[in-house]
């Protein structure tokens, strides 16, 4: 048995990659493939040119890593934390209080330097965690699931430093720009590797890679992938949903049905949009349901993760 | 110096000083074993109260018992009317011996063959047989007191001395007091406990945590983690060695005979054993309670099968095997002889030499374990 077979990334500088799949689909078990925490029995991980398994020290300190679960010492304060992260990653003596203030405002933990770890807020801590991955300034940057179990408004503002990250990089001020000299933002950012179990988040990446039972079974922008399921996902809204819901299923045509609120998604087969609209009110009507509006509906990236998650 | 080990160093040093219960074991836990084992271990029986039952009422019977009263094993408690009393006093455990005195005590002693009845409490057999001793060597004594009075008496002025006499030397305990026994044991203990029970919790809380996670994707190597982990305990180990040794030495009045720097390099030698397990603990535990109990597990053994309270010789042959793999037995041998003894390394070589041994073997199989186990 393999927890991860044959999957194959490629990630650019500048670029957010989302990797998305159920629990259990081997989305932390490929990126600990990667950062080196695992060592897969073929294959192999390059980050910035450098093999994990054999240049494993110049390739640890390209990329910043931030693991599933929150690894802070909470016994430390916020400035401890970072400093240490910075020190054994390699930052001199001179270099990471200067450092270490600059990516504590990035994230806006400036005013906490004194606070213990443990004594942070939620979205505090993932904020501390991401300024601990981030201090030595790394070309890439690997989150494994940052945002689950964080409420809406961290998750929000957790998006924004990854999208200011990648698009605008640090905002360096020029006197700290080339200390270590591994920062290299002008050559188009960092490549940032984020699972994540939202779709919401995987819409806001450059492109997505679909994890199910250890592969990868698609990859693409969020846009392309959405188009794949173009003109075959109908939206139903009416009453009783369960009605609804049932006589949508007998129709040979309907692959799926889903409920998203107040409304179905019904994905229908390939070319039998026209079909199904057709004849299922009257279905409905016949059944003794009532049909507020059945349109098709441009899909979503969940109705994609739907179908490729039942696909064979 | 390595700056990645001086990091984990110092980050591991912040952890401990913010950590009470951590500082309550480094300070507070040795002096407490310390004083505990130093003060209630000890088989130096004193003052075990005595009933006595004084039938004779004569003056004869009186300076018997003053002779029981001089000597400092006993303590006269209780004066008693009858058998039955002196019964109730020893199953209440009020009296822990007594004396019966016969109504002709007096005119028997006079005719040469005085007899009296001395009760002991044997349900504990350490302190009855000291007590037994005790109550045997008072008697005899004060029988020869009688004799030489006689002989004085009656005119012969020669002077009389018994046959055979054993001129005893105790050496290097004169007084025989437990605690210059104990106390070195201590040292031992503490080294070992502390050593390991703090390598255990800190690495395992690492894991627990999930703090190792991020470090092993650092460029941090396997044995600076190591090395960056243990340095603090091993600092704190001698901090602990030169406390216990030093209220050991003031205050129970312990000697330290021996080079005082072999003491502390031959304890750092033995900490490194309490280290290992303490990391092997660590590779099997995946809670700090797991990674404690199972110290507790072959902390036990070590104590009682290392001569750390019964002799080895007393021990069935199979036990004193087994205590041969105890690197407590070692150290116990080695720091008894440089505290007690003052001898020097040629001494006890073979002792050193099987500590080390044991060192360097637990430690390498559990920084191979350890390192197994990151990857």
């Amino acid at each position: 048995m393999h927890a991860v077979n044959d999957v194959s990334l490629n990630i650019r500088a500048g670029e957010i990659y989302g990797l998305v799949g159920a629990d259990g689909a081997g989305k932390t078990t490929t990126i600990r493939l990667l950062v080196g925490a695992l060592k897969a029995d073929a294959g192999d991980v390059k980050i910035c040119g450098y093999d994990i398994n054999k240049q494993t020290e110049q390739a640890r300190s390209q990329f910043g890593y931030l693991s599933q679960r929150f690894s802070l010492y909470e016994d430390l304060t916020v400035l401890e934390n970072i400093r240490f992260f910075a020190e054994v990653r390699g930052l001199k003596a001179n270099e990471w209080l200067p450092r270490c203030m600059e990516i504590l405002e990035f994230v806006g933990l400036e005013k906490f330097t004194d606070r213990k770890a443990g004594q942070l807020s939620g979205g505090m801590k993932q904020k501390l965690g991401l300024a601990s991955a981030l201090v030595t300034k790394p070309r890439v940057l690997l989150l494994d699931e940052p945002t689950t179990g964080v409420d809406p408004v961290t998750r929000q503002d957790f998006w924004q430093l990854v999208i200011k990250l990648v698009s605008s990089p640090l905002h360096l001020s020029p006197n700290l720009g080339n200390l270590g000299g591994r920062w290299r933002g002008g050559e188009g950012g960092v490549a940032v590797l984020i699972s994540t179990p939202y779709m919401d988040e995987a819409s806001r990446c450059h492109r997505v890679g679909f994890m199910k039972d250890g592969k990868l079974i698609a990859e693409d922008t969020p846009s392309n992938l959405r188009a794949r399921l173009n003109r075959r996902i109908l939206e139903l809204r009416g009453s009783p949903l369960h009605l609804l819901r049932h006589v949508a299923h007998q129709d040979e045509d309907v692959e799926d049905v889903q409920a998203f609120g107040d409304r179905l998604h019904i994905r229908v087969g390939e070319g039998k949009a026209q079909g199904v609209l057709s004849r299922l009110k009257s279905k409905i009507r016949s059944a003794g349901g009532q049909v507020d509006e059945l349109r098709p509906v441009p899909p979503v990236l969940e109705d994609v993760f739907i179908a490729l998650s039942e696909s064979k | 110096m390595n700056s990645r080990l001086l990091s984990i160093i110092r980050k591991e040093f912040i952890q401990i000083f913010r950590d009470t219960r951590t500082l309550v074991l480094i300070l507070v836990i040795p002096i407490m074993q310390l004083f505990l084992l130093g003060y209630s271990a000890t088989n130096d029986v004193r003052n075990v109260p005595l009933a006595v039952l004084d039938r004779s009422r004569s003056v004869e019977s009186r300076a018997l018992l003053d002779s029981y009263r001089a000597a400092d094993y006993f303590r006269i408690a209780y004066a008693v009317d009858s058998e039955t009393e002196i019964e109730t006093l020893i199953m209440s455990g009020e009296a822990r011996a007594a004396v019966i005195i016969p109504p002709d005590y007096a005119q028997r002693l006079a005719d040469g063959n005085a007899q009296i009845a001395f009760i002991l409490d044997g349900s504990d057999p350490t302190s009855a047989s000291t007590a037994l001793s005790a109550a045997q060597l008072i008697g005899q004594a004060h029988s020869t007191g009688i004799l030489m009075q006689r002989f004085e008496r009656s005119g012969m002025n020669l002077r009389v001395q018994p046959p055979v006499e054993v001129r005893t030397t105790v050496w290097f305990n004169p007084d025989l007091i437990s605690a210059h026994f104990m106390i070195p044991g201590v040292i031992g203990m503490i080294l070992y406990a502390i050593a390991a029970i703090l390598t255990a919790t800190s690495v395992v809380r690492e894991r627990e945590r999930g703090t190792i996670e991020q470090l092993i994707v650092t460029p941090i190597r396997p044995w600076e983690l190591i090395v960056g982990k243990l340095m603090p305990y091993v600092l704190l180990g001698f901090f602990n060695t030169i406390e216990v040794l030093a209220v050991g030495h003031w205050w129970f009045g312990v000697p330290i005979r021996g080079d005082l720097g072999l003491i502390i390099l031959l304890s750092g030698v033995f900490m490194v054993t309490g280290l290992g397990i303490g990391l092997l603990a660590s590779t099997i535990a995946n809670t700090q309670q797991e990674a404690m109990l199972t110290v507790w597990m072959t902390l036990l053994p070590s104590i009682f099968l290392s001569g750390f309270f019964f002799p080895l010789e007393a021990m069935p042959k199979i036990l004193q095997w087994i205590s041969y793999l105890m690197p407590l037995r070692y150290y116990l041998v080695i720091i008894r002889s440089l505290l007690l003894k003052g001898v020097g390394l040629d001494m006890i070589q073979l002792d050193v030499l099987a500590m080390t041994l044991f060192a360097v073997g637990i430690m390498t199989l559990a920084a191979l374990r350890f390192r197994k186990r990151l990857d």
